[in-house]
Order: structure tokens, then C-alpha cells, then sequence
């Protein structure tokens, strides 16, 4: 079977004075009908323009300069515009870090709903209301009446990133591409974002490709996990296997430094340094400059892809020795 | 419309403004936020709005014309010339003298004026009624202001929005264009403009905004700019939505308050440039910028002829007033960056 998103060797660079500059480089990874792959790493690491890049929303002057998008065998980057703009909204749905600014503020949110649905759907605006009335009530929007003539300044954020994903979900579309769903939420409102999430998956049968940095959104709403780093996937996995014996030293050290899972009394681990700019990324593994296990090899050449057990693939020269606890 | 006689052209202007001004009431009231900034508007600025609505009201007299229907022996009248309500208000006006009654005496002979009352601004030294001209001038000073911003903030959203919105090549291109025009004197870009287009309202509108769009163009297009960054512009783009949908859903509506800003804003400023273009010589027929040139000299005689300027200048000031002060309010309510102390 093959999978739903086919993502092959994606490179999405920006210009600069010192030519284009590869933020997304050479990433490659599927995404299988019902399945939530989450996309992870620190910021700048190129994951949301990953998934900008494969529904061809780059900023501009950005742009995907290889590699090739395949939803169900067929190419998207090679999609006319009018054709994209419908499996944009229509087959892919996306939802948004910041629910605050994501609402027009001057238009009622189920004006905007409507007008989501009727895009790709040719329904009176009668019937797409109650199509959105239907949608407020599934994403579980208290008194989806009366809040469908609201303004987006009278909603809170929860509500407002609800009323988001009903937008998204108004076309029941096959995948739907979440980035950083929760992040400007507060924390009792994250959880009954990603049970929502999670329960509007299992019910619809979409795909989520999940964007965070959240390692605990990670444990739990995917099924397996993509690690990034500077542009390059390190580490592709199943959740579990992940979770349970990371290969990467670049997965080792994020797991470390969640608070939960250290010692306590013991300063918390970090990894240290921050992510290079595409300026400053090394000639060899990217990860070198601040890796704990760097071996000469990698300041001089890329690590191949190593797949060593099944559904996990790895970029690391290093691997094999994994290290145990070490500053734990 | 070359078939159509100017007066009956006039007269469907005004039946357009009036049923477009019925349907803005319409749907102000429809929508809350400019139901409630109207509101507003009216209770900080009730007297400006009042002096406003009299101009407006004295240029729409002065709009509806037809022909005929002038009593015989009214003198100076040619018959088939079309009257508006304003001119039969003021035509039996009788003889003609070159006085005010403040000033108390005729200025031919420094006798006793003969009729006291009947001018009651006085004449000009051609012998036409000043309170008549002045009434007359709003009009001209309404259509100057409103033509004008009707040709410049179309052509400043056109090009200020398309510019800001797809960048590249033609953001270039408008921003040079603008930059080229801003440095050019704009008092010699108007006269040149003028000068090639001949004299008359339409093209001393026409160069007016070709002149005055610059400024508002610049500040759409940068407006636009932070627009088109922002997230629910994405998101519209993430769902689908066409760009030139995005624009007239998401950017325009978010202009809509520097638009009305900006229209009030200028359009005292444009109607004190005709002003100007009047003192010049190529202003519009008819205007106060030409009655204040034409009692330019009178000023030196001796007793001095005060009314004719005094009323030019007094109508000119109150419009100018008012709509500034109308347009103060209305950049306090709508503008955010202005901070609202209550709420």
C-alpha cells in the first residue's frame, strides 16, 4: 500500500547574499491514511516550512527548489494553481500555531466558516450554515448558535482554535496539518485540544501531520515520530520505540531535557547551544557542533540513512554505541 | 454622456448621491462596528456634522435644475437657460448696487443705499449678490473635494494594494512611480497638469488627484504589507482561498478605516488647493478660491470692500472647519492606534 503523503527528498530554500539557502533539505517521509506523524524539533529546524512546503505555501522569496509531494500518487508540486487551491482546504486542512490572529477580526466567525465551506463546496449559504452549525457542535463548541454570530474577539483561545479546526475539518479532508496546535494555548485548554484532536481523528479516519516541540503532545497524539534537525530529518520512528530507546544523540538529548523525565535535585540537562543558522550549518552532520558523541567523520561528511530495525530510520555515524544515562 | 443636457446629468448626480447616501445609512446601521462608530462620531461632533449637512444640503439646491418656469421681465435670465432651485431663490433680485448694508452707504457716489436689505451681503462691483455667490461656491467646493478623492483613493487602493499585496516587479514599479511624483513640486505638476488638460472642474479634478493620490498610496501599500503577513491571511491561503478573494475579504475590509480617514482628511485639504489654483487664475468657475481673487484688489478702496472676501473667506473657513473637526473625530474613533480612554 502506498502511503496517503509521499514526501520525497524536499528542498525548500530562501535567497540570500550567499546564494539560496536550503532551510528545508532534502526531507523525505510518508504519512499513511489514519496515522498522526508528528514532526518535531527546536525552532528554526525547518519542520513548519516542511509542511508549508508540501501544501506549496512558502513565503515568499522562498521556494521548493526539489524533491517532489505526492497526495495518493499525485504530484502536487507540478499542480496548476487553480488545481492546488482546491486540494488546499479541500484534501489537506491546516490549522495554525497562533488561533488569536488566525480569524479575520472584522467578520463573524461563522460568516467565516461559511465562506470555508462554500469554497470548495457548492452549497447555499443556508446549508453551509447549517453545516457549520453541525461542525461547532462536533468540535465541541458550548451554544454553537449563538456563537456562530460572534466576532473573533469575543471568543477565547480555546474556543477560537476550535472554531479554527471546524474551518479546517468543513471539507472532511484526508489530512490535516497541524502546527503547533496548542502551543499559545493554556494548559488545561492544550489537553481538550488534543483529546479533541485525537478523538476527531479516530472518528473521521484523517491523517494528522503534527508540527511541535512538545515532546509530551508527541507521546500523546502520535503514532510515530519525525525528529528534525537544521533542515535534515535525524530520526524517524514509532512512537513507542522513540520514546523508549531514541538513536540519535540529537532525540537523546531533547528526551533528557524533559523535566519530568530528570533527576531530581539534579540541574535539568540541556543540549548545549543553539541551533545553527542555514549561514553557519556545518559541512558534515549537521548536528556536529553540538553533539556529545562527534567523531571525525562527521565534521566531514553527512551520515547515509540507516534503517536499523524496522520502521525506524536514522541519520547518525554514531549509533551504534548508544549512550547509557550518561548525564542523567 | 453626450446626449444628456448638464442640468439633467446634475440632477441624476444627486439622485444617486441620495439613494447611495440612503443605502450607506442602511447598512451602517446593519453592521455594529460602524453603527457604534457613528454613533460616537455624532455625539462628539454634533454641530460640525449639523454645519456639514447645511453645505451639503445648499449644493444639493443648488444641483436640481430644470428649465423654464422663469416669471417674464426677470432681468438677465436668457430663456432656455436652466435654473437650479438655489438661482430661483435669489432671482428677483432687483437693481444692483455696489454696497453692504453694514457698510451702510453706496459705493457708487457715496449715497444712501437704495436698497437697503435686499442684498444682504452686498454685491460685488459687477453687481451680483455676494450671499448668492457664496451659496453658490459650495457646490463647487463639495465637487471639487469629492470628485477628486473619488478619482485619487480608487487609484491609491488600485495601485497601494495590488503593490503591497504582490510585491516583486510591480511594487517596484509603483514605488518608483510614487517616489517619482512625490519629488516633483506639486504646485508646478498641478499647474503643467492643467495647463495640458484646459480649464473646467473635471480637469482641475483630474490633476488635483493625480496629484494627491501619492501620499494615501503609500500608506495602503504599506498598510497592505503588514496585512498580507498576518495569520488569518495564511490561514485563508492554507484554505484555498484565491488571491484575489483574500484581498477583497481580508485586506479591504481592514483599510476601511483609513479609507474614511483619509477621505475626510484630504478633502479639506483639496478644497483649499483649488483655492489656490483660483488665486493662480486656473481654478474652477465659480468657486470661493475665485471670489476671494476677484476681491483681491477691491481690498485697497477706500471705504474698504471687506464683504465680498469676508464672505468667500468665512464660507470656505466654516466647510474647512467642520470637516476637519468631523474628520478629527472620526480618525478618533475608527483609528486603534489612537488609544479610546473609555471601554
Amino acid at each position: 500500500m502506498t502511503a496517503l503523503l509521499e514526501v520525497r527528498g524536499l528542498r525548500t530554500a530562501f535567497p540570500s547574499a550567499s546564494g539560496p539557502l536550503p532551510v528545508v533539505d532534502g526531507v523525505s517521509f510518508d504519512l499513511n491514511r489514519g496515522e498522526v506523524l508528528a514532526l518535531v524539533g527546536e525552532s528554526g529546524s525547518g519542520k513548519s516550512m516542511s509542511a508549508l512546503s508540501a501544501m506549496r505555501l512558502v513565503p515568499k522569496p522562498g521556494r521548493v527548489v526539489a524533491g517532489s509531494v505526492k497526495l495518493d500518487g499525485e504530484e502536487l508540486l507540478d499542480l496548476p494553481v487553480t488545481e492546488m487551491r482546491k486540494v488546499r482546504g479541500g484534501r489537506m486542512g491546516m490549522i495554525f500555531q497562533e488561533p488569536m490572529t488566525c480569524l479575520n477580526p472584522v467578520v463573524r466567525v461563522g460568516t467565516q466558516v461559511v465562506e470555508a465551506i462554500q469554497l470548495h463546496e457548492p452549497l447555499s449559504t443556508v446549508d453551509a450554515r447549517a453545516r457549520a452549525l453541525e461542525l461547532f457542535a462536533e468540535v465541541g463548541i458550548p451554544d454553537p448558535d449563538q456563537r456562530l454570530d460572534a466576532y473573533p474577539h469575543q471568543l477565547s483561545g480555546g474556543l477560537k482554535q476550535r472554531v479554527m479546526i471546524a474551518m479546517a475539518l468543513s471539507t472532511r479532508p484526508e489530512i490535516l496539518i497541524a502546527d503547533e496546535p496548542t502551543t499559545a494555548l493554556d494548559v488545561t485548554v492544550q489537553a481538550q485540544i488534543l483529546s479533541l484532536l485525537r478523538d476527531l481523528q479516530q472518528r473521521l479516519d484523517a491523517a494528522i501531520l503534527l508540527i511541535t516541540h512538545d515532546l509530551g503532545i508527541v507521546n500523546e497524539l502520535a503514532d510515530r515520530v519525525a525528529v528534525m534537525y537544521a533542515g535534515r530529518l535525524v530520526e524517524v520512528a514509532d512512537r513507542e520505540a522513540l520514546l523508549s530507546d531514541p538513536r540519535h544523540p540529537y532525540t537523546q538529548g531533547l528526551l533528557r531535557s524533559i523535566p519530568a523525565l530528570a533527576t531530581p535535585g539534579e540541574p535539568l540537562p540541556e543540549i548545549a547551544g543553539v541551533v545553527p543558522s542555514p549561514e553557519q550549518w556545518p559541512a558534515g552532520c549537521r548536528f556536529s557542533t553540538r553533539c556529545p558523541k562527534r567523531i571525525e567523520r562527521c565534521d566531514a561528511e553527512f551520515p547515509e540513512e540507516t534503517a536499523p530495525n524496522e520502521g525506524r530510520r536514522v541519520w547518525c555515524h554514531v549509533q551504534d554505541a548508544p549512550a547509557a544515562g550518561e548525564g542523567a | 454622456m453626450m446626449g444628456l443636457a448638464p442640468h439633467i446629468l446634475s440632477n441624476l448626480v444627486v439622485l444617486a448621491l441620495l439613494v447611495g447616501l440612503f443605502g450607506l445609512s442602511r447598512w451602517v446601521r446593519r453592521r455594529r462596528i460602524w453603527l457604534e462608530s457613528a454613533h460616537a462620531i455624532w455625539q462628539r461632533r454634533r454641530l460640525a456634522i449639523v454645519v456639514i449637512a447645511a453645505y451639503l444640503s445648499i449644493a444639493l439646491l443648488d444641483s436640481v435644475a430644470w428649465v423654464g418656469g422663469v416669471p417674464e421681465g426677470v432681468a438677465d435670465v436668457l430663456p432656455n437657460q436652466s435654473l437650479s432651485v438655489l438661482d430661483r431663490l435669489f432671482l428677483d433680485t432687483r437693481e444692483a448696487s455696489y454696497s453692504a448694508p453694514f457698510a451702510g452707504v453706496e459705493w457708487t457716489g457715496g449715497a444712501e443705499l437704495r436698497h437697503p436689505g435686499s442684498h444682504v451681503l452686498g454685491t460685488d462691483i459687477l453687481g451680483r449678490d455676494v450671499l448668492y455667490l457664496a451659496l453658490k461656491g459650495a457646490r463647487v467646493a463639495l465637487l471639487i473635494g469629492g470628485l477628486t478623492s473619488l478619482i485619487a483613493i480608487p487609484l491609491a487602493l488600485l495601485f497601494g494594494v495590488t503593490a503591497g499585496y504582490f510585491g516583486g516587479r510591480f511594487d517596484d514599479f509603483v514605488f518608483f512611480l510614487i517616489s517619482t511624483l512625490a519629488s516633483m513640486p506639486g504646485l508646478l505638476l498641478l499647474i503643467a497638469l492643467i495647463m495640458a488638460l484646459g480649464k473646467g472642474t473635471f480637469s482641475v479634478c483630474l490633476a488635483l488627484g493625480v496629484t494627491g493620490w501619492v501620499g494615501f498610496c503609500r500608506l495602503s501599500r504599506a498598510e497592505t504589507l503588514k496585512l498580507r503577513e498576518l495569520d488569518y491571511v495564511e490561514a485563508a491561503r492554507a484554505l484555498g482561498v484565491s488571491e484575489i478573494r483574500i484581498i477583497f475579504r481580508h485586506v479591504l475590509p481592514n483599510l476601511a478605516h483609513l479609507i474614511v480617514i483619509t477621505f475626510v482628511l484630504t478633502f479639506s485639504g483639496l478644497v483649499l488647493s483649488e483655492a489656490v489654483l483660483s488665486w493662480l487664475g486656473i481654478g474652477v468657475d465659480g468657486s470661493w478660491g475665485q471670489m476671494i481673487d476677484g476681491a483681491r484688489n477691491e481690498l485697497s478702496r477706500d471705504p474698504i470692500i471687506w464683504w465680498n472676501i469676508g464672505a468667500a473667506g468665512a464660507a470656505l473657513f466654516g466647510l474647512i472647519l467642520a470637516v476637519n473637526s468631523v474628520g478629527d473625530a472620526i480618525r478618533d474613533v475608527l483609528d486603534p492606534r489612537t488609544a479610546r480612554t473609555s471601554e
